[in-house]
């Protein structure tokens, strides 16, 4: 982790990165080995803390050092008082909240921004499978069986921007990639992005 | 500060057994290593139930050496019977020291990068001012008309010895059970003095079952005939049978009901089968016999009323309005909390409100809950995890602090 160069970090990653201005202050909720945290932290000279469930990612982050509690996200967002902090980071976590939408007031809530990344379900790739095989697909970025996934509320990009629409959340930027990770250049043309866009990182703020 | 220090600096490297721990009817006094200096003559230590303190002694040792800065000063504070005798063969049962596979070379803190200091806290029986101690005043023991203290009191006392040592902050304060309640009061009081901060097993108030559980100890104590309504020295006698039996209640709370399962079971103690009779037939109950009888070689009873007294008022919420997160407002210090999975007497659920307080008012925090099988005592073994985290978490404080790293890292 602290072990690995500076520009080695999974390229959803390095997007939401360059969201983040240096010097601010950052939590990472579902930081998980503190990859993102220790990124901003070293390079970025980012105020960072992360919210992490699982016991070998806190105890991983905070022998490197990092500012990690345990806890869920759920419940300890709550604690926070409003605009803690300058940007609320999750990553890769929304689908598998038990309620995505108050997850998301907390984070603009605790954050004056949110970063959010998030699978779309609608990418081509998943339609094409669920229509020719009828069988709920696994791949890179869904692995798990349906029977075991801990991705209970699956969305695709519009269904997002749907709900922050409703919510009256502005998108300041929104990036989606391909299954390589790699931004695809259709700017905000909606159909297109939530067809081959894999996921998408959002940078929002109420 | 400077002409206060000099004033004070009256550091004798020996000390002499408070005379409550000589046993009876000894008139040689046992000599204690480590460092003890008198405090208070030019301000006095007010305690929280109101009695002044001056020219008080404080007992401490210290490990590794102070940088010139003096920025690498890890103060550690002790748990309800540990001791400033922290990383040494103790002086009174010639046992390792409580925290010796955490203090030293190579360890998590590490004495070759660190000045680690452990003193011996206000209402204790190791040097520093406690019912043991010779009330000057009097000329003898100062018994139950010591005052009542605090952990906040405690806190007091270390801060002013910190003023003698003239150490202006501390890099890190770290404490396990009563010593994180000393850690919490450390950062409420003293925010600016304070880098780092590390409670282990502890919570910001005692519960009503710690409290039950004290309340069985003191009992004990005070039922045992050589008690003497406290004053047992006059009498040449020491209230062996109730301490021993505080202490055997009070260490069952330290473990868990695992681990007393793997460590005993329902083994017998050097036997083939039941005596049907009252002796230790069972291992466990040999165990705490021998956890009992060994601790009152070293530990004083009246002490043991006052420290659990004081850990009972513990309760920092309640000293602020509008909650515990009130203690900490706009606090600078980096947090480390640490609970372990099977502790029952401070749950993680303790820790967690601690963190819940920190997470109100933003604070720098982590949290780490340690499995283990080993209950509250956890925090005294070998716990690797543990180690790693702390060790981890301290190393990421003295890089935020600008200390030197370790050659090892």
């Amino acid at each position: 982790m602290s072990a690995a160069p500076p520009n080695t970090i999974r390229a959803d990653l390095q997007l939401i990165a360059d969201m983040i201005e240096p010097g601010s202050r950052v939590l990472d909720v579902g930081c998980a080995d503190g990859a993102l945290l220790d990124h901003l932290v070293n390079q970025k000279g980012v105020d960072g803390r992360g919210i992490e469930l699982s016991v070998d990612g806190v105890n991983a982050c905070v022998s490197a050092g990092l500012s990690v509690i345990q806890g869920d996200a759920e419940t300890d967002l709550l604690d926070y008082p409003d605009h803690a902090f300058d940007y609320v980071v999750l990553s890769q976590t929304l689908q598998a909240m038990r309620a995505p939408k108050s997850t998301l007031e907390q984070l603009l809530r605790v954050g004056r921004h949110a970063i959010v990344s998030l699978p779309n379900f609608a990418y081509w790739r998943l339609r094409w499978h669920l229509l020719v095989t009828g069988r709920m697909p696994v791949n890179t970025t869904l692995p798990y069986e349906w029977y075991e996934t801990p991705n209970i509320h699956l969305c695709t990009i519009r269904d997002f921007v749907v709900l922050c629409r409703k919510m009256g959340v502005t998108i300041d930027r929104s990036i989606s990639l391909d299954r390589n990770g790699v931004p695809l250049g259709f700017g905000s043309k909606l159909f297109m992005v939530n067809l081959f866009g894999e996921q998408a990182v959002f940078l929002l703020r109420t | 500060m400077r002409s206060e220090r000099s004033q004070l600096m009256r550091a004798c490297p020996l000390m002499i057994l408070p005379k409550g721990l000589a046993s009876a009817g000894d008139p040689i006094d046992f000599v204690l290593p480590g460092h003890r200096v008198f405090l208070g003559r030019d301000r006095t230590l007010k305690l929280d139930c109101g009695v002044e303190l001056s020219e008080f002694p404080v007992a401490y040792q210290a490990y590794g050496r102070l940088n010139e800065d003096k920025s690498n000063a890890v103060l550690v504070c002790h748990a309800l019977t540990g001791d400033q005798f922290m990383a040494e063969s103790h002086p009174l049962t010639q046992k390792e020291g409580w925290w010796d596979l955490m203090v030293g070379p190579g360890k998590p803190l590490d004495t070759t990068q660190y000045y680690v200091l452990c003193v011996n806290v206000l209402g204790g029986c190791m040097g520093s001012a406690g019912p043991s101690e010779i009330n000057s005043e009097t000329g003898e023991p100062w018994g139950l008309s010591f005052p009542v203290i605090t952990i906040a009191d405690m806190v007091r006392a270390q801060a002013m010895l910190l003023d003698h040592l003239g150490i202006e902050k501390l890099f890190a304060v770290i404490g396990g059970s009563m010593g994180g309640m000393q850690v919490l009061e450390w950062a409420a009081l003293f925010p600016e003095r304070v880098f780092a901060a590390v409670p282990i097993a502890s919570a910001a108030h005692h519960t009503a079952q710690n409290i039950a559980f004290h309340e069985v100890g003191r009992q004990a104590i005070i039922a045992d005939p050589d008690w003497c309504g406290g004053e047992y020295w006059r009498y040449g006698k020491r209230p062996h049978r109730g301490l021993a039996v505080a202490r055997m209640a009070a260490h069952i709370t330290y473990l868990s009901e695992p681990k007393l399962h793997e460590k005993f079971g329902r083994r017998l103690q050097n036997r083939e089968g039941l005596t049907y009779g009252f002796d230790a037939d069972f291992q466990v109950e040999s165990y705490l016999r021998h956890q009992g009888i060994s601790f009152v070689e070293r530990f004083d009873a009246n002490s043991y009323l006052y420290i659990t007294r004081a850990m009972d008022y513990f309760d920092m919420a309640a000293r602020y309005s509008g909650g515990l997160a009130k203690a900490f407002v706009d606090t600078p210090i980096r947090f480390c909390v640490i609970s372990f999975t099977s502790d029952w007497l401070y749950p993680t659920v303790e820790s967690r409100r601690i963190v819940h307080a920190l997470n109100a008012v933003a604070a720098n925090v982590s949290f780490a809950e340690i499995v283990s099988n080993s209950g509250h005592d956890a925090f005294l073994l070998d716990e690797p995890e543990f180690h790693r985290v702390l060790k981890g978490f301290l190393g990421g404080a003295a890089q935020h602090r600008g200390l030197p790293k370790t050659p090892t890292e």
